[in-house]
């Protein structure tokens, strides 16, 4: 990729100011480009218009309930119906969206929410704190199937008195308010003591016109939205295309204004089109290779050290991702993370350390088994013989087996029936939800089932310490931990790759915390 | 006969739904798993489990599901609790509407083309007619698919290359988002109907009667429609009717690549999610479809066929 390109990445990113991007571009002799990238698209935002999606995600098993929402089709849907406590603004600050501010007692235990007033729901009820009691007891309990347990469950008590809501949590944790930004933490209108799910009903800036899961989601706009500089399409239809190609062939012909998901090996066929601008985010999206280490040979940090040196990052960026991405440090936090550890040494390719590693083992030549299946992420199976290759040089035989797509992360991933595979990782907005959920000893899915005492420690200590610069420190030291001494091997942070017509217009700045603009495009973007 | 035939499909289609049943319980994984996916726990799959039923025994689970179906209730579906009545309602009258649509292009088409054929047995045009329509047989639908959406849709703009229809869109855009994905399906399904037609009519054209009426000075456009085409309709219907059978249950890939929903898709996602109601529904839709287009074709036959219409 281009210097250039990469810049206007970095400026689309919002991690460049616009003053620097200038210097950088004219330190490289190109003063007078992409004038478009600073001025007109950033203009004032037009109301109107319909916007038509295409997306990768979506399938007919799909459910309105947020306890059970995975895939991009839901998550873009949540963000249009519904709004949540708080939202990671497309700067990457914690804002507050249905809570107007927050207050917190010293032991960062129990945190009181102040709720906005006249905000009303699309049915035309008014937001309430039971509202949000209701909502967020949706996921808690024995009998909760939902994804987004593991982040309420440490909450024992939720009072609602007025207009505020306090939350009072098992231990402290600096970072709450980032937690109920997730998008499964809906908060939803109550009927009966329970919040209403089937009705779609939220308060968020489009309503549910009609939903048939797997195939469209027909929105309009809620003319009632209470959210200044947002909501601007009339209309909008989600449309499920699986199908990459045909993806790109309705972008091509116009019947989509945008697409998710691009393919990355037809890119550059796609930016010939002139009707089309093709967007880059590098998120915190990751793809990691845990060992399991409490299985042998992994149990040995020497051996995870040697395999950690056998691989060539570079090498697989180029072949896996075409260039679309940023090499790991094996450890989870993304570049554009608050406490993302800059000053780390970066682990590359170096087949006599790994020999030296393999030696300290006690051993002058490794044989280990690695699955791959595309379901861990698309070109796992090309990165397993990449790998392969790579490790042959330091005396590692790398034993690729190609497993079943269909089951993969029920019987391959996260379990002791294997000892090394691929996964992938969304990211997490902040560094504690990450630790805890993939890294934390006990945690369920802790892949690499790693257990590093004076890790766990920190992420405890780090979770709930309020003053900044402690804070930082310890998050260093941890992602300094994972690098030297944890299970995952993370070679690949992947960019989120979206292509639209270039009628469409948005902020200067687009979130880093999902794909698509942070997944709230149809709230963020108009028709310029 | 016709009451032996029917009980015999009955019969068929218990035993496809065993099958399936079988089947998928063989796969790895189970609904709740597969709806987690990555993000299950031991603690929500169990209690996913218990919310689907999924913690009883595999038999009581088929029978209750029989129970349903004998009498006329199809269930819920388990990943998203939906009416599957209601799933599968618009989707089948899509699937039907797609599989007619093609077949009043194709079936006239092939039947023009192979009595042409016919008629000018060795021509240039004979050879050229099988040379492309074995060449769009066998090129893979999806290829095909791709080939008419760049000229027709990417590059020349006729007809759009989403068929994304909705039970609210008008009939004549329903035509023209159809056009695509029904071509695709005629050029598949084109060669197989026309060789047969070609080839049963020149089967018949050595037999003594139509030489009778080639002695008689009948021109041979009339002897082929009204002299051969009579005799020759029985394969030629059995063929039609197979291919019918295949517009109808064997379009995944062109739902796929045209996101037109139909049942194909449905079946995809839901065997990918273990979603077995569904499964076994759509399984027995299909099932039901090819008992009962089988059962037409013999009908038909016989019907053509006057021997067997008044049998001594």
């Amino acid at each position: 990729m281009s210097k250039l390109t990469k810049l206007e990445q970095e400026l689309r990113a919002g991690r460049l100011s616009r003053r620097d991007f200038l210097q950088a571009t004219s330190a490289l002799g190109l003063g007078a480009v992409a004038p478009s990238l600073l001025s007109p698209a950033y203009a004032a935002p037009n109301k109107g218009g319909k916007m038509t999606v295409g997306l990768g995600h979506g399938s007919t098993t799909d459910s309105l309930d947020p306890g059970t929402y995975e895939n991009d089709f839901m998550i873009g849907s949540a963000f249009a119906r519904f709004n949540f406590l708080t939202e990671i603004s497309n700067s990457g600050e914690l804002v507050g969206e249905l809570a107007e501010s927050w207050e917190v007692t010293p032991d960062a235990k129990e945190w009181t929410f102040k709720l906005r007033s006249g905000v009303e729901f699309h049915n035309g009820q008014s937001l309430t704190a039971e509202d949000v009691v209701n909502s967020i007891n949706h996921h808690k309990g024995e009998e909760s199937t939902s994804a987004a347990k593991p982040i309420v469950d440490p909450i024992t008590d939720i009072k609602a008195d007025g207009d505020t809501v306090t939350f009072v949590l098992e231990a402290g944790n600096a970072d709450f308010p980032f937690l109920v930004s997730d998008y499964h933490l809906a908060i939803m209108p109550s009927k009966d003591g329970k919040p209403d799910w089937e009705s779609a009903v939220g308060t968020g800036p489009y309503m549910k016109d009609s939903f048939e899961p797997g195939v469209n989601l027909k929105l309009k706009r809620n003319p009632n939205y209470w959210k200044e500089g947002a909501a601007h399409f009339d209309e909008a239809e989600l449309i499920v295309i699986a199908d990459v190609a045909a993806r790109t062939n309705a972008l091509n012909t116009g019947e989509i204004d945008m697409m998710d998901r691009c393919d990355i090996k037809t890119l550059h066929l796609l930016q010939r089109n002139k009707n089309v601008v093709i967007e880059e985010i590098s998120g915190n999206g990751h793809y990691t290779i845990p060992m399991r280490t409490h299985l042998e040979p992994f149990n040995d940090n020497n051996i995870r050290l040697a395999l950690k040196y056998a691989l060539d990052r570079e090498n697989m960026l180029q072949t896996v991702l075409g260039g679309h991405g940023s090499i790991g440090n094996d450890h989870p936090i993304g570049k554009g993370q608050r406490y993302y550890a800059a000053d780390l040494p970066q682990k590359s390719y170096d087949p006599d350390k790994a020999k030296f590693y393999l030696k300290e083992a006690g051993l002058s030549s490794l044989d280990v088994d690695l699955s791959a299946a595309d379901a861990a992420f698309a070109g796992a199976v090309d990165a397993a013989q990449i790998y392969q290759e790579n490790a042959a040089k330091a005396g590692i035989n790398i034993n690729v087996i190609r497993e079943p797509a269909d089951g993969y992360w029920s019987n391959v991933w996260n379990s002791d029936n294997r000892g090394w595979c691929f996964s992938y990782w969304g990211g997490r907005p902040t560094e504690d939800w990450m630790f805890s959920t993939a890294y934390a000893s006990g945690a369920s899915w802790n892949e690499s089932a790693w257990e590093n005492e004076e890790f766990n420690k920190l992420l405890v200590a780090g979770r709930s310490e309020l003053d900044e610069s402690k804070r930082r420190d310890m998050y260093v030291e941890m992602q300094r931990l994972c690098s030297d001494e944890g299970g995952s091997v993370v070679p690949l942070f992947n960019n989120y790759i979206h292509a639209t017509s270039t009628k469409i217009a948005h902020d200067e700045n687009m979130a880093t915390n999902w794909a698509n603009d942070g997944q709230r495009y149809l709230e963020r973007w108009w028709f310029a | 006969m016709l009451l032996q035939r029917l009980s015999l499909g009955l019969i068929t289609l218990f035993v496809v739904s065993l099958i399936i049943f079988l089947g998928v319980s063989l796969l790895p994984g189970d609904a709740a798993q597969a709806m987690l996916g990555q993000s299950a726990t031991p603690e929500t799959v169990a209690a996913l489990r218990k919310q689907m039923g999924l913690d009883q025994p595999g038999y009581i689970r088929y029978f209750t599901w029989l129970g349903g179906i004998l009498q006329g209730d199809f269930g819920v579906s388990i990943s998203n609790k939906r009416e599957i009545a209601e799933l599968l309602g618009t989707r089948f009258s899509n699937t039907i509407f797609l599989a007619v649509f093609a077949a009043i292009i194709a079936v006239p088409l092939a039947l023009a083309l192979g009595i042409m054929a016919a008629l000018h047995r060795n021509s240039i045009y004979d050879r050229s007619v099988n040379v492309i329509t074995l060449s769009s047989i066998s090129t893979p639908e999806f290829f095909v698919a791709y080939i008419l959406i760049l000229f027709i849709s990417v590059k020349a703009g006729w007809f759009p290359s989403l068929a994304n229809v909705s039970p609210d869109t008008p009939f004549v855009e329903r035509l023209s988002k159809c056009f695509l994905p029904a071509l695709t399906l005629t050029l598949v399904v084109v060669a197989h109907m026309m060789r047969m037609t070609r080839a049963a009519i020149i089967n018949l054209l050595a037999s003594p009667y139509i030489e009778m009426a080639a002695l008689k000075g009948i021109r041979k456009l009339r002897i082929i429609t009204r002299h051969a085409l009579p005799n020759a309709w029985a394969p030629i219907i059995n063929v039609i009717v197979l291919n019918l059978a295949y517009l109808i249950v064997g379009v995944v890939v062109v739902e796929v690549v045209f996101v037109y929903p139909g049942l194909g898709q449905l079946l995809v996602d839901s065997v990918q999610r273990r979603d077995l109601p569904v499964v076994q529904a759509c399984c027995l839709i299909f099932a039901a479809t090819y008992v009962l287009l089988n059962l037409t074709a013999d009908i038909l036959s016989i019907l053509t066929n006057p021997r067997l219409l008044h049998p001594k």
